[in-house]
């Protein structure tokens, strides 16, 4: 390890060793940590054992996950880590995401950025990993994404459960007159024989003990919670309509409000007109949004519909567009810079080049393909609430990411971060929009217009759709070496994408270490658990058009289909079964064979189908998950129905199989949904889809039947969120080839064919 | 003007033509019905209008006075829950759960109509958005609430 690595280790990490019965977790992190943000935030009779748990003399019981709920599960999942260990059910706790603090900060995420695939061991690897880990450490950053979330709480969300439990015990101990060792815990009670204390009870003389240095955590085979399905904690408030999401936050004597921002990204105002705006009953104030290179007007009203309506009337003239004006030419520039940009090697074995130029012109398997840009479409629309009073900034937003929220509310408002504090709400779903400050940004300037008065600033639909951070367009081209009967000898794929990574930078007030290249342009390409003797593969930085961003599985969405759509083409030039070839290429890779192999027992793959109907395969490693999946599909004269997905997902170990496996089922339908009709085009610069009329995705009558299998056979855990979606789509189109012999190149196959 | 939600009458001051979505939730301040479209496209504003299915977003103010509109919040008149709510709490239905209140509304409409609902009837009622992809858990639970008799 690199003397950076082990500095790392023994100054910034948990320094971990397995002991019998368990895992022994130095406390010296949490010891260290500056700040419980909890500390600060305590009413009468509360007490705080560290950030992620506050017990008051009533027994009232708050976990906070420092994670956002937006679907995926944490605040069951993570809450369970602390429930296991501090012995309290999941019945008798509130969950909560507790505030805007580095205490929270996301490790694993970050570490998702590693130019290696999270399957690569080794020094490099490792290093890699670590220089990233102490990157998330000093920035501190609180970040709900990268299918993190299971993973990073693991070790610390536990043993911060374990640490508050020994403490209790301590001062049971000391209250009761007994040893340590005679003392029981159970569902937020200490005894020793017939008498019993509640951790209400002694959570304030118990909080103020030192914490343990080390603690053990409890062996998985002695969990009560963790490894089983638990009914989730956010599902009760979810059917009764009482769930406050951002757009639901009402304060006393609150304004509402919406913008209406430039319809050609980054273009000025030339000139406008708000007189008809001002006359819309109900509208107080049109103000100019003219910030971190976005021009536009916040529209200030006494509800929503009327700052909707004063939007739409503000007349504006905008400036023209400073990027290509139309998707086709931003396609056409793809084009060029696959033909001509080297780009960055980003994994080359043998020589892939040699071995195509010597093949035959009848042994070599050419194709290209692309995808559009995509929204988002969050069911919730962008929204925030700001409140600005004696100096002091409080936000409630709907954020995956309340420090950089923060942050950008802080410069926006010449506000210091110390005296800004942001309250997280439910996510009406996320997808990696809302690790966007856009929306927080744009409450706190309406919040200085206002006297004083919080106002909550909702965004249209059509505002929502147009304004988005897109999942790029994307196009590659892929070669193979094939012969009849063989394993291909030779692969070569070059991707020709923008960087996420950069889009994100110029835009915000983040300056991390940016990796160059970006991974995020041949993620799903070049480190899929396949090997060949002669394989390259490159990826192209293309220009920045359109903004771009983090959307569900990032570049794992295009490479997806690019990589799994060649390997169906192969296979077929061939003359080899898709699931055998796979096999065989994954030869070195025990846990994806498996995965494999389960998927097609789950699906009866190989099984005649009647005429009309097809299967397809396709295979994803994506956030440290392995996941196969078959789909079939029926043609007629109506068109095309998606009878079935099968799914088999190896997650290493499941932390709640029912989450994971809705997870997965969630990623395939938001796979599907953009696979069949979605697309963001452009026309003289403005986005042409507004409303779901032009943005749709599935609805329960196109649903197909989805069955998952939950796997644990990788040696290390990885995500839920983001890995159900990369195969869904390829699975799809390899499944219509198969059902009709039509090969589908491009997104969306709603183009080409019609879906039923 | 005077709205009648969940029981309830309700003095509001507003244009005839806002749509009672914003009613509801700006005015009257019953947050359960959500924002997701305002063209009718999603439903997640679907209430019940006497009884019938509606999309808020849909419907102005003036439409909707002298009827009686019922939100997820006037499901029950008490903390209780109703067997379409129990049955979405037992198939674990919600994931980000934005759209569920509409989606309850719909499934609630449904087994009014058609106790004993066939997937067809489930296919062609249900047209409620969800982008987190919870149908599958959806058709369950509305299979286990008729199955209690909704």
């Amino acid at each position: 390890m690199s003397k950076l690595g082990k500095i790392a280790r023994r100054t910034f990490l948990i320094g971990a060793t397995t002991m019998a019965g368990g895992l022994a977790v130095g406390y010296y992190f949490y010891q260290r940590d500056p700040k419980n943000p909890i500390a600060d935030r305590l009413s009468e009779g509360e007490a705080t054992f560290n950030p992620f748990i506050k017990i008051a003399a009533d027994n009232t019981i708050t976990i906070y996950t420092g994670r956002a709920e937006m679907g995926q599960g944490v605040s069951t999942t993570l809450a369970a880590y602390v429930a296991e260990e501090l012995d309290v059910s999941l019945e008798q706790i509130t969950v909560a995401p507790g505030p805007n603090s580095s205490a929270y900060r996301n490790t694993a995420v970050i570490e998702e950025f590693t130019i290696k695939g999270a399957f690569a061991e080794g020094i490099i690897a490792s290093a890699e990993r670590s220089v990233m880990g102490i990157a998330a450490e000093t920035m501190g950053v609180q970040v709900t994404g990268g299918s993190a979330s299971a993973r990073d709480g693991y070790e610390k969300m536990r043993a911060a459960g374990s640490v508050a439990r020994e403490m209790l015990k301590l001062a049971a101990a000391r209250r009761m007159g007994v040893s340590l060792n005679s003392l029981r815990t159970e569902n937020g009670v200490v005894s020793a024989g017939d008498r019993s204390l509640t951790y209400g009870e002694l959570a304030a003389e118990a909080a103020a003990n030192t914490p343990p240095r080390a603690v053990t955590l409890r062996d998985p085979k002695d969990w009560r919670l963790l490894g089983k399905s638990q009914p989730r904690t956010d599902v009760p408030a979810k059917v009764t309509g009482q769930a406050v999401f951002g757009i639901d936050v009402a304060l006393p004597d609150m304004v509402h409000a919406t913008v209406r921002m430039s319809p050609r990204f980054g273009a000025s105002v030339i000139s406008y007109d708000d007189t008809a705006a001002r006359a819309v009953p109900g509208v107080e104030n049109v103000v100019r949004i003219d910030t971190g290179g976005v021009h536009g007007f916040g529209v200030i009203a006494s509800n929503t519909w009327a700052a909707f309506k004063g939007a739409e009337a503000i007349e504006v003239e905008w400036a023209a567009a400073t990027y290509p004006a139309t998707h086709e030419a931003i396609d056409q520039s793809l084009r060029n810079e696959l033909n001509e940009s080297s780009g960055f090697a980003f994994r080359s074995e043998g020589d892939a080049a040699a071995i195509l130029a010597e093949a035959g012109t009848a042994d070599v398997v050419e194709a290209e393909y692309a995808v559009p840009f995509l929204a988002h479409a969050c069911l919730e629309p962008m929204n925030a609430t700001a409140h600005i009073k004696d100096g002091k900034l409080t936000l409630w937003a709907p954020t995956q990411v309340p420090g950089l929220a923060v942050l950008a509310a802080s410069a926006a408002t010449g506000i210091n971060r110390d005296a800004i504090e942001l309250h997280t709400t439910f996510l009406g779903g996320g997808f990696g929009r809302r690790t966007e400050s856009d929306f927080v940004r744009y409450a706190a300037i309406l919040a200085l217009h206002t006297d004083g008065r919080p106002v909550k600033v909702t965004w249209s639909r059509e505002e929502d759709t147009r304004h988005d951070t897109y999942r790029p367009a994307a196009r590659a081209r892929m070669k193979a070496v094939v012969q009849q009967g063989q394993l291909p000898t030779a692969l070569h794929a070059k991707v020709a994408a923008p960087s996420v990574i950069q889009s994100l930078v110029g835009r915000s007030l983040m300056s991390p270490p940016v990796p160059t290249p970006d991974r995020s342009v041949v993620e799903g390409m070049f480190d899929q658990p396949i090997d060949l003797d002669h394989i390259s593969v490159s990826g192209v930085h293309a220009g920045q058009t359109l903004p771009i961003g983090f959307w569900r599985s990032v570049g794992h969405s295009h490479n997806g289909f690019f990589h799994e759509t060649f390997l169906d083409e192969i296979a077929h030039h061939a003359g080899l079964d898709p699931v055998e070839m796979r096999l065989r290429l994954m030869a070195n890779h025990p846990t994806a064979q498996k995965c494999m192999e389960k998927v097609a027992k789950m699906s009866g793959w190989g099984r005649p189908l009647p005429a009309g109907q097809g299967m397809g395969v396709a295979f994803t490693f994506s956030y440290g998950s392995w996941v196969a999946q078959v789909a079939k599909v029926s043609v007629d004269d109506d068109g095309v129905r998606i009878d079935n997905i099968w799914c088999a997902a190896d997650v290493g170990r499941a932390m709640d199989p029912a989450i994971v496996a809705a997870q997965m089922q969630s990623g395939i339908i938001f796979g599907l949904s953009s696979a069949m009709n979605q697309k963001i085009t452009l026309v003289d610069g403005e986005v042409q889809e507004g409303n779901f009329w032009e943005f749709d995705s599935m609805r329960m009558a196109q649903c197909p039947r989805i069955e998952v299998a939950v796997l644990e056979n990788a040696p290390k855990m990885g995500g839920a969120g983001e890995p159900g979606m990369p195969p869904s789509v390829p699975a799809l189109g390899n499944a219509i080839f198969a059902a009709t012999g039509q090969r589908l190149r491009s997104l969306p196959f709603g183009d080409e064919v019609t879906f039923v | 003007m005077k709205l009648s939600i969940n029981g309830t009458g309700h003095e509001i001051d507003a244009p005839e033509d806002m749509p009672l979505l914003w009613a509801i939730r700006d005015l009257v301040g019953l947050t359960g019905t959500k924002y997701g479209c305002g063209v009718q496209a999603c439903g997640a504003c679907s209430v019940l209008m006497d009884g019938e299915i509606t999309r808020a977003c849909g419907v102005t103010v003036a439409d909707a006075i002298g009827t009686d509109i019922t939100t997820i919040e006037g499901l029950t008149p008490d903390a209780t829950l109703t067997n379409v709510q129990k049955a979405w709490i037992e198939a674990q239905v919600p994931q980000c759960g934005y759209c569920q209140s509409g989606q309850i509304m719909a499934a609630t409409a449904l087994l009014a109509e058609i106790p004993q609902p066939t997937d067809a009837d489930i296919d062609a009622a249900m047209s409620n958005l969800c982008r987190c992809g919870t149908y599958p858990q959806i058709r369950a639970a509305i299979k286990r609430a008729a199955e209690m008799g909704a």
